[in-house]
């Protein structure tokens, strides 16, 4: 038996797909209409090293522009998930400079000058908004960066959460900064000191370096598989619909 | 894209039962659950238990050890560069930890080896942080919270998932040092959901008992990933990147020890000597092999090259007779094909139904058995879904879900999918959708203890290449939580390795010729060379006329 996944002449109804004109840096290549561009240059017979990472739409890796005919507009979009449409011409940019600062991050205190001084060339930004228009994720980039001018940072971690980081924003950018780079920055900074840590995390630590779990861990590891299985069927479960406080019966390797 | 007109024409018969269906959910009439006798029955569908699917191994460590044919064949193959050729004595780099791979369980191992004292190579296929750590969505387990949980009942889920058959003390030490990796990762400024007094929040995963389920919206793996790479990059004195350039064989010495790699630069397609006082193996996990042609939710480089190169060092291999798939991905619209849709879907009501509209398996059987129900309805029944790039699928009715709970609660309760399709023009509010099982997880790998070490000295390894802590099946959340937990294990490991055991030696790839030997003697085809890289999707009617012979400078 095969667990082959691929349609044969048994089934009904095979759809084929039509070829549609595109043009990868300008030169042209019939592909099924139903493809994404991805794999539309995939069909023409390139083969991909830079351009292409997750193929899911989150790694930033496949960043497109391209134009249609008669249309002066520029089109972004992630190769991986845009579907190809008639005559469209398209190149990847699979890469693009931007200036990435270092710091040492456990340093930092979590003010607004700080990201200053890091990214002074935040404040050369004119408000065009190109960053926002290009952006693949739909990522409202000029309200972060305008965020971030105000020391909002928790702002500017909120609005710049789904960021990719292709860079597409940078290649556009009038003022030249490396807008996924200070987002990046704004985020951890509202993740280590603006959000305060957990205070069940750090205990439950201390605990497991005390050895408070070593006995019953080793009880299972020396259980035979019979007794093994045994317990875990009866292992208590927390009911789906209960809130966070809710407490099991069997409080004896808490 | 929409559903073309055939397969609007297929929905109607969809639609035409949708009614009756949700009457008889309401009703709680359900498609019985299958028997433990049925359910091994219908177990003899699923990949795994697919004899032909796999054979014994020729050569090496495990020969013998039946496998993925896919798998199989990169194990059995010769180096893609003739041993004889590379001139060790010309070294271009030299460092203290040389980690391949720049996932999530390499940038962990390397940000552990600078700060244990080492300095520090990243060599990566592609870009530092193209892996499969950057999709996952889920979340990440951990026994965080004292007042109901602990790493005993973490262990026990761990160990139940794994049918019983996990290694004991790695899954001892992934359990106790959970709580840990959160955090580091929270010390890093990683945003996991959180209520406002900082408590973080949980949610139950398949198969936990308590729910330790930690995310950051829907994209746990990105945030992990992103942040982790940016605190890399911070030290580019300590960790050097070299991207594009991944290992295609271990070094070892004349004692035996692991020293180095062999990087292949993909843009020059040079050959580079790194000589490392130890080496870390973090490359991740095989999708890209499409076991028995499946497709798959893993990344463009998921090719399983550190296996292969650690298999051919003399590190042997666990648990790579079980693979994980998921039952439900997409296989319509084709530029979404292999992405997974959540079990959620079907818990909230949505039946999975056959090309005639007819139900055909419950919705909620365990993923093993789900899995095998759409294969046997699709391959074996022949009551499959032709989509137009000739593959067959399921549907999976979600406008049931609207229907059962009221208008808006798929839009509500699923943004991202409704987005997702919403933009190819299907609102899955209204139609349903075709998915397929899609292979998701490479539950073994190379052996290793839980120190990182292997059987070779001074060869480490940390993530999913690895073996053994999750026995034959892996629940979720715990994948993001073994990179973190093991890629800094192996990290700190490597760089104590090199302070107490480190001698140097001449370096050799002797194993790499007598490995070869060993495949010509077995009589292995001489028609394949590991590591695969990346996968290749030509089209055959492309790769037909691709008919150069011979490497004439750069054309090929």
């Amino acid at each position: 038996m095969s667990t082959t996944n691929e349609g044969s002449g048994a089934v009904a109804a095979k759809v084929e797909a039509k070829l549609i004109p595109i043009h990868v840096m300008g030169k042209r290549y019939e592909v099924p209409e139903s493809l994404t561009i991805m794999k539309a240059i995939e069909y023409a017979g390139y083969k991909y090293i830079r351009g292409c990472g997750c193929r899911g739409g989150v790694c930033g890796a496949c960043s497109t522009v391209y134009r249609k005919p008669g249309d002066y507009k520029i089109y972004t979009g992630l190769a991986c998930q845009t579907v190809v449409e008639p005559e469209m011409y398209l190149t990847q940019l699979p890469f693009y400079p931007a200036l990435r600062t270092t710091y040492e991050f456990s340093e930092l205190e979590g003010k607004p000058e700080e990201i200053f001084e890091l990214y002074p060339e935040l404040f050369r930004c004119v408000a065009c908004n190109a960053c926002t228009k290009v952006c693949p994720m739909d990522v409202e980039v000029l309200d972060y960066i305008s965020a971030l001018k105000r020391g909002d940072i928790k702002a500017a971690a909120e609005i710049s959460f789904d960021c990719i980081q292709c860079g597409l924003c940078a290649s556009r950018c009038f003022a030249e900064m490396p807008q996924y780079h200070i987002a990046q920055l704004a985020r951890r900074i509202n993740g280590a000191y603006l959000t305060p840590r957990a205070e069940h995390l750090k205990t439950m630590v201390a605990n497991i370096e005390a050895g408070r779990f070593a006995e019953g861990l080793n009880e299972l590891k020396a259980m035979d598989t019979d007794t093994l299985k045994k317990t875990y069927q009866e292992r208590e479960l927390e009911p789906a619909t209960a809130g966070d406080d809710w407490t099991p019966k069997d409080t004896r390797y808490l | 894209m929409p559903y073309p007109e055939e397969l609007k024409q297929l929905i109607k018969t969809v639609e035409s039962t949708r009614v009756e269906r949700v009457e008889r959910k309401k009703k709680n009439e359900e498609v019985p659950f299958l028997s433990l006798d049925q359910r091994a029955e219908m177990l003899k569908y699923h990949p795994d238990v697919k004899e032909e699917g796999r054979r014994e191994l020729m050569v090496g460590p495990s020969k013998g050890y039946r496998i993925a044919h896919e798998m199989a064949d990169l194990l059995e193959a010769r180096s893609r560069v003739d041993p004889a050729k590379i001139d060790l004595s010309k070294i271009d780099y030299e460092t203290d930890v040389l980690v391949i791979g720049g996932g999530g369980a390499g940038t962990a191992a390397a940000l552990y080896a600078k700060n244990n004292g080492a300095k520090v190579i990243i060599a990566t296929k592609l870009r530092h942080g193209d892996a499969n750590t950057m999709m996952a969505e889920g979340g990440i387990q951990a026994a965080t919270k004292g007042h109901k949980d602990s790493p005993y009942f973490h262990y026990l889920d761990v160990m139940g998932g794994g049918h019983f058959k996990n290694v004991p003390e790695l899954v001892e030490t992934l359990v106790n040092k959970a709580p840990d990796a959160i955090k580091w990762l929270e010390s890093l400024g990683c945003g996991f959901s959180k209520d406002a007094d900082g408590t973080l929040r949980t949610i139950h995963g398949g198969g936990t008992s308590r729910k330790r389920m930690h995310y950051a919206a829907d994209i746990t793996g990105a945030e992990i990933m992103r942040t982790i790479r940016d605190e890399a990059r911070n030290y580019p004195n300590d960790i050097h990147v070299i991207e594009f350039s991944p290992a295609v064989e271990l070094i070892l010495n004349d004692k035996g020890h692991c020293a180095g790699a062999v990087l292949y630069n993909l843009e020059t397609e040079e050959y580079i000597i790194v000589k490392a006082k130890a080496v870390v193996m973090a490359t991740g996990g095989c999708g890209r092999l499409h076991i028995q042609g499946f497709m798959t939710t893993n990344h463009y480089g998921a090719t399983a090259d550190g296996i292969v190169m650690g298999y051919r060092a003399g590190v042997g291999i666990c648990f790579l007779h079980t693979v994980q798939y998921h039952p439900t991905g997409i296989v319509f619209p084709e530029q979404a094909e292999g992405i997974l849709i959540t079990e959620k879907f079907r818990g909230s009501g949505a039946n999975l139904v056959n090309i005639d509209g007819q139900q055909f398996v419950n919705e909620r059987e365990p993923r093993d058995v789900e899995a095998s129900a759409i294969i046997k309805e699709c391959i074996v029944n022949g009551k499959g879904i032709p989509t137009p790039t000739g593959k067959l699928g399921i549907w999976l009715d979600s406008p049931m879900i609207d229907m059962l709970q009221g208008e808006g609660t798929v839009e509500r309760e699923f943004p991202g999918k409704f987005i997702l399709y919403k933009r190819f023009g299907i609102d899955i509010s209204k139609e349903p959708m075709l998915i397929y099982p899609t292979l998701h997880y490479q539950n073994g790998g190379l052996d290793f203890k839980n120190t990182g070490d292997t059987s070779v000295p001074g060869l480490f390894v940390g993530g999913e290449v690895g073996g053994g802590i999750h026995g034959e099946n892996r629940l979720m959340g715990n994948s993001l939580l073994d990179i973190m937990v093991y890629g800094r294990i192996a990290g700190a490991s490597a760089a104590a390795y090199i302070k107490e055991k480190y001698e140097d030696g001449a370096l050799t790839l002797e194993h790499v010729v007598k490995y070869n030997k060993e495949a010509d003697e077995a009589g292995v085809p001489e028609d394949r060379v590991a590591p695969m890289i990346l996968p290749d999707y030509t089209d055959p009617r492309i790769r037909e006329r691709q008919l150069t012979a011979h490497y004439v400078g750069t054309l090929r």
